[in-house]
C-alpha cells in the first residue's frame, strides 16, 4: 500500500513525508519496542501508540520505513526531526488501534502471521 | 526509471532510494551556468524567415535566440514559424515574427529556478544571462537533465572513492592484526539520546562494506544493550565495539545492579522492568533474546551487587552462510544456517518462512 492509500484508509495525515517511492506490504502494530525488533520484514508499517523517540530509533534499527501513530497522538518535534534525518515516514491517525489495524486489514495490508513454537 | 514497478515484488533499494533524494538536492545545488549550452546557435536581427527555416532543419532545433550586436532582441520557436508559414511570408524579417518580451534566466541562478519555469510557463528553452545582461547561453530541459546526470555520475564516483577508502581501511594499513575501535558511554535514563550509539555503529559498519543485514543485526544487538543500560542501571555502562575485517566485538559493561538468574533473564518475556519503564514501550522482556537472535556468539555474566558484562561476536563476512541464505529464500525456504542459533527456540518467522533478522 502506498502512503496515500494507508492515509485514506485510516482517514490520516502524514507528518513526514517518504523520501522516496514507498510500497508497503505489511503492518506490525506494538507498543513494546523489543517485540518490533523480534520481527522484521523491510517493507513493513508500524502501527503504534508510542510517541517517544524510541519509537524511531526502533524503526531505524528495524529498517523499517513508515511508522503510524494512533489515537491522533503527535510526536514532539525533536522525534519528527529524527524521523526525517533518518528517512523514516511518519503517518498519524485519529483512529485507535485496534481500528487502525482493522482498517488497513482490509483495506489489503497483510500481517506477518504465526510466532513460530508458540504453544 | 520506472519507480512504480510493474514487478510487484520489487524493493526500492537504498541505492534508488538515494538517488531520487539526490536528484531534487543538487536541483538546489548546481547552477545555469555550469548545466547550460555555451556554443548555442542564434539568429542575427537581419536575417529572414525563409533563412530560419533553414537552419533550423538543418540543425535540428526548435528555437534560437534572436541577437543585435550580441545583446538578446528577441526569441524565435517552432510556433512563430509556423504562423509565418501559414501566413505564406517567408521573405519578411525576423523582427516580424520574433517574440520581444523574453523570459531569461541568469547564469548565477540554480536549476531549480529554471526547472520551475519550465513546469509552469512551458517554455521549450530559456536564454541565459550573465550579470551585466549579456547573452551567454541557452538552457533546455535536455542540459538540465544531462548536467544533472554528470553531477551524479561524479556523486558516485566521490561516494566510491570514500566507501573504498573506507572498506579497504583494513588493508592498507600493515600489522599483524588491526581493528577499529568504538567506544561509548551511555548515562542513565537518558531516553532521548537512546539508540544513538547503536546508530553509529550501524552506520560505521555500513561505511567499512558490512551488508545491510549484518549491519542491521548489530544495530539492533547493540541497541538492546544500549537500552537495558538506560533503563535497568543507576549509573549507565560502557559499549565497546572492536571492529576487524572479518568480525565485531561488542562488549556492554555496567557496575550494577547484576542479574540474579542470567537464564531466566535470557527467556523471552521475561522482564524486571518497572512500571514507568513499561509505558515507555518497554520492558517486552525480548532484549536478551533479540540480542542472542541477532548475534553469533553471546556470553553473559553478571554478579548481584556488581554488574553486568555482555559480550557479543558477529562474523562479518560469513560467505558461505550469507550465498546460503540468500539461495534459499530465493526457493522459498528459509533455513537456519547459523549453528549457533540453530538449536535456540527464540525469535519469529516471518511470511513465508523469511527470516525475522
Amino acid at each position: 500500500m502506498k502512503p496515500e492509500e494507508i492515509i485514506a484508509a485510516v482517514d490520516g495525515q502524514i507528518l513526514v513525508a517518504p523520501p522516496s517511492e514507498l510500497n508497503l506490504v505489511y503492518g506490525c502494530a506494538s507498543d513494546l519496542m523489543s517485540d518490533v525488533l523480534n520481527l522484521t520484514h523491510p517493507r513493513t508499517l508500524l502501527i503504534t501508540g508510542l510517541v517517544n523517540i524510541q519509537s524511531i530509533r526502533t524503526a531505524e534499527m528495524a529498517d523499517l520505513p513508515a511508522i503510524l501513530f494512533v489515537r491522533g497522538k503527535v510526536p514532539p518535534p525533536e522525534t519528527l526531526q529524527l524521523a526525517q534525518e533518518v528517512g523514516i515516514a511518519v503517518m498519524v491517525s485519529p483512529y485507535r488501534m485496534f481500528d487502525c489495524c482493522g482498517r488497513l486489514f482490509q483495506a489489503g495490508l497483510r500481517g506477518l502471521g504465526k510466532v513460530k513454537n508458540a504453544p | 526509471m520506472e519507480l512504480s514497478s510493474l514487478r510487484a515484488e520489487h524493493v526500492i533499494t537504498d541505492k534508488e532510494a538515494k538517488t531520487i533524494g539526490r536528484i531534487e538536492e543538487l536541483s538546489y545545488e548546481l547552477r545555469i551556468g555550469e548545466v547550460m549550452t555555451r556554443n548555442f546557435i542564434s539568429v542575427a536581427q537581419d536575417m529572414r524567415m525563409e533563412q530560419v527555416l533553414d537552419l533550423f532543419r538543418e540543425k535540428r532545433i526548435s528555437g534560437a535566440p534572436v541577437v543585435a550586436e550580441g545583446s538578446l532582441a528577441g526569441i524565435l520557436s517552432i510556433e512563430d514559424l509556423i504562423r509565418c508559414l501559414r501566413a505564406g511570408d517567408t521573405q519578411a524579417l525576423v523582427t516580424k515574427y520574433m517574440a520581444r518580451q523574453v523570459v531569461t534566466i541568469r547564469a548565477g541562478d540554480t536549476v531549480i529556478e529554471a526547472l520551475k519555469l519550465f513546469t509552469q510557463k512551458q517554455y521549450g528553452r530559456l536564454p541565459v544571462v550573465d550579470e551585466s545582461g549579456k547573452l551567454v547561453g541557452i538552457l533546455t530541459k535536455g542540459d538540465v537533465t544531462r548536467g544533472v546526470l554528470r553531477a551524479l555520475e561524479s556523486d558516485y564516483q566521490m561516494e566510491e572513492i570514500r566507501r573504498y577508502r573506507a572498506s579497504h581501511l583494513f588493508e592498507d594499513i600493515v600489522s599483524e592484526r588491526s581493528s577499529l575501535i568504538l567506544r561509548y558511554t551511555i548515562a542513565p535514563r537518558d531516553f532521548a539520546c537512546g539508540g544513538q550509539a547503536s546508530s553509529s555503529i550501524k552506520k560505521a559498519l555500513l561505511r567499512l562494506g558490512a551488508t545491510p543485514q549484518i549491519a542491521r543485526r548489530c544495530g539492533i544487538a547493540v541497541y538492546e544493550a544500549e537500552m537495558n543500560l538506560i533503563l535497568h542501571t543507576p549509573n549507565g555502562g560502557t559499549i565497546t565495539a572492536e571492529i576487524e575485517p572479518h568480525l565485531i566485538n561488542i562488549k556492554v559493561e555496567d557496575d550494577g545492579p547484576g542479574i540474579e538468574d542470567p537464564s531466566l533473564a535470557m527467556k523471552p518475556g521475561y522482564s524486571t522492568a518497572s512500571e514507568q519503564v513499561r509505558e515507555l514501550g518497554f520492558g517486552a522482556g525480548m532484549g536478551l533474546p533479540n540480542i542472542e537472535r541477532c548475534v553469533d556468539e553471546m556470553s553473559l555474566e553478571s554478579a548481584v551487587g556488581v554488574g553486568t558484562t555482555l559480550t557479543m561476536k558477529i562474523d562479518l563476512q560469513p560467505p558461505a552462510i550469507e550465498l546460503r541464505h540468500r539461495y534459499a529464500v530465493s526457493l522459498g525456504r528459509w533455513e537456519k544456517t547459523r549453528p549457533a542459533i540453530a538449536s535456540r527456540q527464540a525469535g519469529e518467522s516471518g511470511p513465508e518462512g523469511e527470516v525475522a533478522t
